[in-house]
């Protein structure tokens, strides 16, 4: 399942997963930074197109149960203005064997990045510098 | 013919507006955003965007329905 969240998301981290056939439990949590580029980055407003990125969020889970040998498959998204330090994405894949959760969790994140409708706004530090829609190039033309 | 837009990220700031309904005698989600980039000066440009009409990914030539809703989705940047 995948969805997108207005409040904190650290709860998720003490939602259960795990089965009995369960061997590898393989999470990821995506933290905002406090520097990007060169610049020392202040906060992080995130903003989704909901109808559309939750469709392309389960899209995204469908492929890697097609692809991997996994158990389950789990993505939440944060929107809103995150502070440093704060949780933006947590992911959990679970299979039997470590191997298969491991890629599952990387291949939830590279295309959650590539794909679903989320943007965000990076706020410096130095107020000179205008705050920014930040985005990678590359990844938006594939 | 009547077309709903919503805007997100760069482009709502720049519209200064989230959505909107405009009525316009294009057909297609190319035309509209060269329409709606003079009369905003959107500041990306067509081939930087990727467009959904009614929440599905479509092409920019598709042909537009009476109230279809329409988003112009700029470089997306989750993680």
């Amino acid at each position: 399942m995948f969805e997108i969240s207005s409040s904190s998301i650290e709860e998720y981290k003490s939602k259960s997963f795990v089965t009995p056939e369960c061997g590898g439990v393989v999470t990821f949590e995506g933290r905002v930074r406090n520097h990007n580029e060169g610049q020392t980055v202040e906060s992080l407003e995130y903003e989704a197109y909901s109808g559309l990125a939750l469709k392309e969020g389960e899209k995204i889970l469908e492929q890697v149960r097609e692809k991997f040998d996994i158990l389950d498959a789990f993505c939440v998204h944060r929107v809103g203005h995150l502070q440093i330090g704060d949780l933006a994405v947590w992911i959990i894949a679970t299979s039997k064997h470590r191997r298969e959760a491991f890629r599952a969790c990387e291949f939830i994140i590279d295309e959650v990045k590539k794909t679903v409708p989320i943007w965000k706004k990076e706020h410096y530090a130095d107020k000179s510098i205008d705050s920014k829609w930040v985005f990678c190039t590359e990844e938006h033309h594939h | 013919m009547k077309i709903n837009i919503k805007y997100f990220a760069a482009l709502r700031e720049q519209a200064n507006k989230s959505e909107e309904i405009i009525d316009t005698t294009y057909s297609t989600p190319g035309d509209i955003y060269t329409e709606l980039k003079s009369k905003y000066n959107f500041s990306l440009n067509v081939d930087e965007l990727k467009v959904a009409v009614n929440d599905c990914y479509e092409d920019f030539d598709y042909e537009l329905k009476e109230m279809d809703t329409i988003v112009f989705i700029p470089p997306v940047a989750g993680g």
